[in-house]
């Protein structure tokens, strides 16, 4: 038996030490109420913000005016398919404190002295990403979250979400400090999951040999959306899967820290927007012609090159600078030791696997589920988008929020004694201590293989009512398999399977999900929908768990 | 295998085996002198080791499947406008 490390009590409980969990944390702790914050691995290192960002997506009113400009820019050009718009205004009107807090903690973002908006823009319109310097935010929001009395627990990561009667009670987690896992039972109020984007379901692409070549750290794997879900939270737009691009073999964010063109072999840029590097918009292509990479593959025409020699020497400059904010030191190393100049060399570009972001917990507008006081921030959240700026503001938001609920709850009396912590306790420790079987590794290229063939995004993969359904068959064989098979050596390979485990649940929401959306609607390509529906343009899948069976229901967009 | 530690500049601190978003190293404070890449198929080459690395002592190498691939800029000189 998995031994229990330690039991403790707290207010709030963070699942997630991420931009968003640190957020969280900081404005509950500054709220008065007691915070401990879990995280798989270092709150200095960890998730899709671990080494740095240089686009934070806000509404600053001296430089924009009226708040409609960004929200304007942001729901029309962004692609922002899945946002309910009260939660977009909310996260602009907040968006102005958390940028002067970050500005006043010690992250630059007015790195060239003023705040300066730049990249991800198209020429003649509004610019909405504010240019910062966040090479040290995560140290600096870890210091932030611990002078707020914030409680980090490091190299813990949460397995289950514990709810009793439609509110949450507390959290079971795993110590994998060492190699011998233990359990921790923590007691709360209020819980707030913030373990970012979903990496891993999907056969990584193009180096389906290195499962951990994910363009967003692979230690992303959804883990507090299949924890809501076993608890019973909403999810929704789970169908709407995204697909990154960047660097060919080298899977990495920050394509739009680039300054260059997206050029065809023959040198004709590949989108409409600018001919010459431009550091002011860069080259929006990318993000609203993410798929044009695989297009150019498809065709026969690619490979597609991102070319900046047309840049000046000063933009060239600002580029490396950028990409250090940006956290890309491993591909500046790496391109100054293999004697690589963007001055002089273009660089292949291409689109990598599917992944989940924006597609999550359903959220209202103060960051709580369906599940009382259970609150979701971050690249998780399933109805609003906006990457690192919409995780930091929301997780502020949903911190607060998260602080005013513990004023009304009791705490449960003894979670351990809960059926459900017992079964998942006695599952996880089954798995410790099976000798044999399928390791953590074989499990996950097994659920990766099944979610590329049966239910893979576009462009040029399709999916379609019998291949989903069959999919969903065989997710369903998998999982009999894997609970009877999985095997580990150790605290961090249990913590793998268990990532794993989460993976499986999110997959099976995904196909229940597409197979009831019956359109074609951006990559959510269907062969036997071919068409867009436009009723359905502004309707979002919701899907929740009940007794272990998927449901659904369609909603509007709130407008 | 990505993280290469020099063992004649590490001082055993151990703060990469800490740090490490993916703990790729395993370092055992009272017994080990220098952190194990113990699981390199794990590794992000994110440079987070490199990065806080006091001594300096660590290197990334990008394994070939990870190869940047590159063309002369020259070659794709629009013939015509």
């Amino acid at each position: 038996m998995i031994a229990i490390k330690e039991k403790l009590e707290t207010d709030v409980l963070i699942i997630g030490g991420g931009i968003a969990g640190l957020m969280a944390g900081i404005a509950a702790g500054n709220k008065g109420a007691d915070v401990i914050l879990l995280d798989k691995a270092n709150t200095k290192r960890s998730g899709a913000g671990a080494t740095g960002n240089d686009h934070f997506l806000c509404w600053i009113p001296e430089k924009h005016g009226d708040i409609s400009v960004v929200y304007e820019e942001f729901m029309d050009s962004q692609n922002a398919t899945s946002n309910d718009t009260p939660l977009v205004m909310r996260f602009l009107k907040t968006s102005p404190e958390v940028v002067n807090m970050w500005q006043e903690w010690g992250i630059n973002m007015k790195p060239t002295g003023d705040f300066h908006f730049e990249g991800h823009a198209y020429p003649g319109r509004p610019k909405i990403f504010l240019k910062y310097d966040g090479h040290n935010q995560k140290k600096v929001l870890t210091e932030q979250a611990k002078k707020s009395g914030v409680r980090i627990i490091n190299h813990s990561p949460a397995l289950e979400i514990l709810s009793e009667n439609g509110h949450v009670t507390g959290v079971l987690a795993l110590d994998v400090s060492t190699d011998t896992p233990s359990y921790r039972l923590i007691k709360a109020k209020a819980v707030v999951a913030a373990t970012g984007y979903v990496s891993r379901l999907f056969t990584t692409d193009p180096t389906p040999s290195q499962m951990f070549n994910t363009n967003m750290c692979p230690s992303g794997t959804g883990d507090s959306i299949a924890q809501a879900w076993r608890a019973g939270a909403y999810l929704v737009n789970m169908e709407k899967t995204y697909r990154h691009a960047g660097p060919r073999f080298l899977a990495r964010c920050g394509k739009a820290t680039w300054i260059g063109v997206y050029r065809y072999p023959d040198g004709k840029p590949i989108g409409p927007f600018i001919k010459e590097p431009n550091v002011e918009t860069g080259d929006i292509t990318s993000d609203v012609w993410a798929s044009a990479f695989t297009d150019l593959k498809m065709s026969g025409r690619g490979p597609a090159y991102m070319d900046c020699s047309g840049a000046s020497k000063e933009d060239l400059e600002h580029m490396r600078w950028a990409m250090k904010c940006e956290g890309l030191t491993a591909l500046l190393d790496y391109m100054d030791k293999e004697h690589i100049d963007p001055g002089k060399h273009a660089v292949e570009f291409s689109q990598y696997e599917a992944n989940l972001c924006t597609n999550g917990i359903e959220i209202d507008i103060n960051g709580e589920s369906n599940i009382q006081g259970l609150f979701a921030a971050g690249d998780m959240m399933g109805n609003i988008s906006g990457d690192i700026g919409a995780a930091a503001v929301y997780g502020f938001i949903a911190g607060q929020h998260a602080a005013d609920y513990k004023s009304e709850k009791h705490l449960c009396e003894d979670i351990e004694a809960m059926p459900f912590c017992k079964e998942r306790m006695n599952l996880y420790t089954e798995i410790f201590e099976r000798k044999t079987g399928a390791s953590w590794q074989e499990a996950n290229f097994a659920l990766q293989q099944i979610m590329t063939e049966y239910a893979d995004c576009g462009p040029h993969r399709v999916r379609s009512d019998s291949m989903l359904t069959a999919g969903i068959k065989y997710l369903g064989d998998l999982r009999r398999k894997m609970t009877q098979e999985l095997y580990v050596n150790d605290a961090h390979e249990l913590m793998r399977a268990a990532e794993v485990l989460n993976l499986l649940d999110l997959g099976q929401a995904l196909m229940v999900s597409a197979r009831e959306r019956k359109e074609s609607r951006g990559r959510h390509m269907r062969s036997d929908y071919t068409f867009t529906n436009p009723l359905l343009r502004d309707k979002f899948l919701r899907i929740w768990q009940e007794n272990g069976t998927p449901c659904y229901a369609w909603r509007d967009r709130i407008k | 295998m990505p993280p290469v530690i020099d063992p004649e500049k590490c001082i055993g601190c151990g703060i990469c085996a800490d740090i490490c978003p993916l703990q790729v190293f395993s370092f055992k404070i009272k017994e080990d002198k220098i952190p194990t890449v113990r699981r390199p198929y794990e590794c992000w080459h994110c440079n987070a080791c490199v990065l806080d690395c006091k001594a300096k002592a660590i290197e990334l190498r990008l394994p070939l499947t990870h190869m940047l691939l590159y063309v002369d800029s020259s070659t794709l000189r629009p013939k015509e406008d």
